[in-house]
């Protein structure tokens, strides 16, 4: 009997991640969760702009692929037509951060039931390395190759400003810095995805995750990096629950 | 079946529902707003989805993905507007997606102004979005035609799998005519879309849309298999309208709003004894090369004049068309002013 | 017995699930290296491995099953 198996949800096409990119395990979590709810027939996910713009190569349901920023927008379209579908994004922190963050604002605004996947890695790793909106303070990038300063303006905080939207059902941070972390990663993905399979409104993840290649540091160091440094300014936990102010009312 | 007095920009919405149209995205803009507001009202009453997007951006994008999904949806805007829909119009495109746009041409360039103008004609037909592809592209004179190629529209967008735009002006858009409105589709009458996403049941292949072909060879590939299905439609799809031109001497060229002023200056010449005609395009891609082609080759015909609220847009196309065998004059008007059937009869009859 | 199996073949040589080991069992090849060109990860000592997958929760490229 099976402790540990790769889910008939992903393809098998081996993915073009770089070595430890943690893209691979959140792809992965993503995949089993769905089906563990055993919704997979009726699952349609949006692919990105960024690393993950090959997405629909992995995720083994039927697939968009949107423009750079749109995938909120063009979900909300997927979802009007098939409301009883699983519809998620799967977007990057330029994709969901930079060029779209009016449709991933607007998207929590009207209460779309879907549900967003949000990889927070800090910088910008399809086109080589540059600057993020949630790249960190000090932190290099080709495009503030001394590290970001205050000329750079501040790293947006995606989770905290949904929270303040009345239209946001969920918005959780959660990290794949260690086992422990990627475990509880799993379970917010999870509810963010029941969320939506109750109809109960829009739900979005943050993870965390790494970018190995264009920090500059190995796979291992960059999950420290995570844990010492991002986390300071990322930090984790529930910053959204309305199932909460529900229990609590 | 009943005439009613109906404003342009609502006959295009209504025409829209009749198709099947259960899906619209939009933006205010002037002078299309009474679209969306139309819409707002109008869809809930059958069971439709209407979204004030955010953007025209974000309203194109929607489309996108309710059309990937199966849906009849649609979007309007007007010139600027039309702008930032080009990169979602590429990629639609560029997915073999149908989907109808709607543009109510405004003056340009910029915010420019809000009165009628034709300043994005080559927006329309050459392109306007990045790469390789075309737009079926239609360019009713009346409410009437309005209303009848909106309705028409959907299913030409299904046939071919092709973004389909109605290119309006601001006039058309805001006047009141007497119309007969189409009837409305039976949706289950409609055939079904097996390339649409709809949740893979792990029947027939899994489904994906999507435009990035990375690889050079599949990429021009699917390039030439798009332009054998613009060959297809230029083989069936042109439409144009010949008026007096049997006879005539000087043939006007002109689309929209502005062939009907010609028409009128057309007669006001015919009473001035010169023999003017009028080539209408309705289908501005694909473009009746054909006709000004055969017109040109007659002895009888002595010039051509394009008349268009630009500087000077469709005229190019004619000139292609007729391949240097006539000489081709200009009329127009821009900045929001449009000409009427005076002026296009002087300038002709002053021998421009 | 539950026992992790790595595929020598699709690991990336990351070495993610060395540090997520609690046996401390898994180590980087130093001499082999698989078709892709990496160093793939090797499970040291089967004997001492307990079946509880955390190296397979941690692993990017889902190289590892456990059965």
């Amino acid at each position: 009997m099976a402790v540990f198996h790769k889910t008939k949800d992903l393809t098998s096409k081996p993915f073009h991640y770089c070595p430890g990119c943690t893209h691979g395990i959140v792809h992965r979590l993503v995949a089993e969760a769905i089906e563990e709810f055993g919704v997979s027939e009726k699952t349609i996910g949006i692919a990105p702009v960024g690393c993950s713009v090959f997405a629909y190569d992995y995720f083994n349901f039927d697939m968009a692929e949107a423009a750079h920023g749109r995938a909120p927008a063009m979900a909300t379209g997927i979802k009007r037509v098939h409301p009883d579908c699983l519809v998620f994004c799967y977007q990057g922190d330029g994709d969901l951060a930079s060029i779209g963050t009016a449709e991933t604002v607007h998207a929590a605004c009207r209460g779309e039931n879907i549900t967003i996947i949000f990889i927070n890695n800090g910088i910008y790793g399809m086109t080589g390395g540059q600057m993020a909106p949630t790249t960190i303070m000090g932190q290099k990038a080709t495009t503030c190759p001394n590290g970001r300063s205050g000329i750079n303006g501040y790293p947006i905080k995606i989770c905290e400003m949904l929270a303040t939207q009345e239209g946001t059902y969920y918005a959780e941070r959660v990290s794949t810095h260690n086992v422990k972390q990627v475990l509880n990663a799993k379970r917010a993905i999870k509810k963010a995805l029941k969320n939506q399979i109750d109809k109960k409104g829009f739900s979005i993840v943050e993870v965390l995750t790494n970018c190995p290649t264009n920090w500059h540091m190995s796979p291992q160091d960059s999950l420290k990096y995570i844990e010492e440094k991002v986390i300071l300014y990322y930090p984790l936990g529930i910053f959204k629950d309305k199932d909460a102010e529900v229990k609590n009312a | 079946m009943a005439r009613q007095l109906i404003k342009g920009n609502e006959a295009i919405a209504e025409a829209a529902v009749r198709s099947g149209c259960r899906y619209y995205f939009g933006y205010p803009i002037t002078p299309q707003s009474e679209i969306p507001e139309y819409m707002s009202a109008r869809l809930s009453e059958v069971g439709g989805t209407f979204i004030q997007a955010e953007s025209e951006i974000s309203a194109i994008n929607m489309v996108y993905g309710a059309a990937a999904a199966g849906g009849r949806a649609m979007t309007s805007s007007s010139s600027p507007g039309i702008s930032l829909k080009q990169e979602g119009i590429s990629y639609i495109a560029a997915s073999d997606v149908p989907c109808v746009i709607v543009n109510v041409m405004r003056a340009g360039p910029g915010l420019g102004g809000i009165q009628p103008s034709q300043g994005d004609y080559f927006q329309a037909v050459k392109g306007g979005g990045h790469g390789d592809y075309k737009l079926i592209v239609y360019a009713p004179s009346s409410v009437q035609e309005a209303a009848d190629y909106t309705y028409k529209a959907f299913d030409v967008a299904d046939k071919y799998r092709i973004p389909v735009m109605i290119l309006c002006d601001g006039l058309l858009g805001q006047m009141m005519e007497g119309v007969e409105l189409p009837p409305m589709r039976d949706l289950s009458a409609l055939p079904k879309k097996d390339w649409a996403l709809r949740g893979w049941d792990r029947n027939g292949p899994r489904r994906i849309i999507n435009s990035l072909r990375i690889q050079p060879d599949e990429l021009e590939r699917y390039i030439d298999g798009l332009y054998k299905k613009y060959d297809a439609i230029r083989q069936n799809e042109i439409e144009v309208e010949e008026y007096l031109c049997d006879d005539a001497e000087i043939i006007l060229a002109a689309y929209g709003i502005v062939a009907r002023i010609c028409k009128g200056a057309i007669l006001k010449l015919r009473k001035m004894g010169i023999k003017a005609g009028l080539i209408r395009p309705i289908t501005l891609f694909p473009f009746p090369e054909d006709t000004f082609a055969m017109h040109a080759e007659k002895g009888s015909v002595k010039k051509f004049v394009s008349v268009e609220l630009s500087k000077g847009q469709m005229i190019e196309d004619v000139r292609l068309a007729i391949g240097g065998k006539k000489p081709v004059a200009f009329y127009g008007r821009t900045g929001g002013n449009v000409m009427n059937e005076d002026d296009v009869a002087s300038f002709i009859a002053g021998g421009k | 017995m539950t026992k992790a199996k790595i595929d020598g073949e699709a690991c990336k040589g990351c070495g993610l699930c060395v540090g997520a080991c609690p046996k401390k069992i898994i180590s980087l090849s130093k001499s082999k290296i698989n078709r892709q060109g990496y160093f793939p990860a090797e499970i040291t000592d089967i004997e001492a491995c307990i079946g509880c997958a955390l190296c397979a929760v941690m692993c990017p490229d889902v190289c590892i099953e456990v059965e």
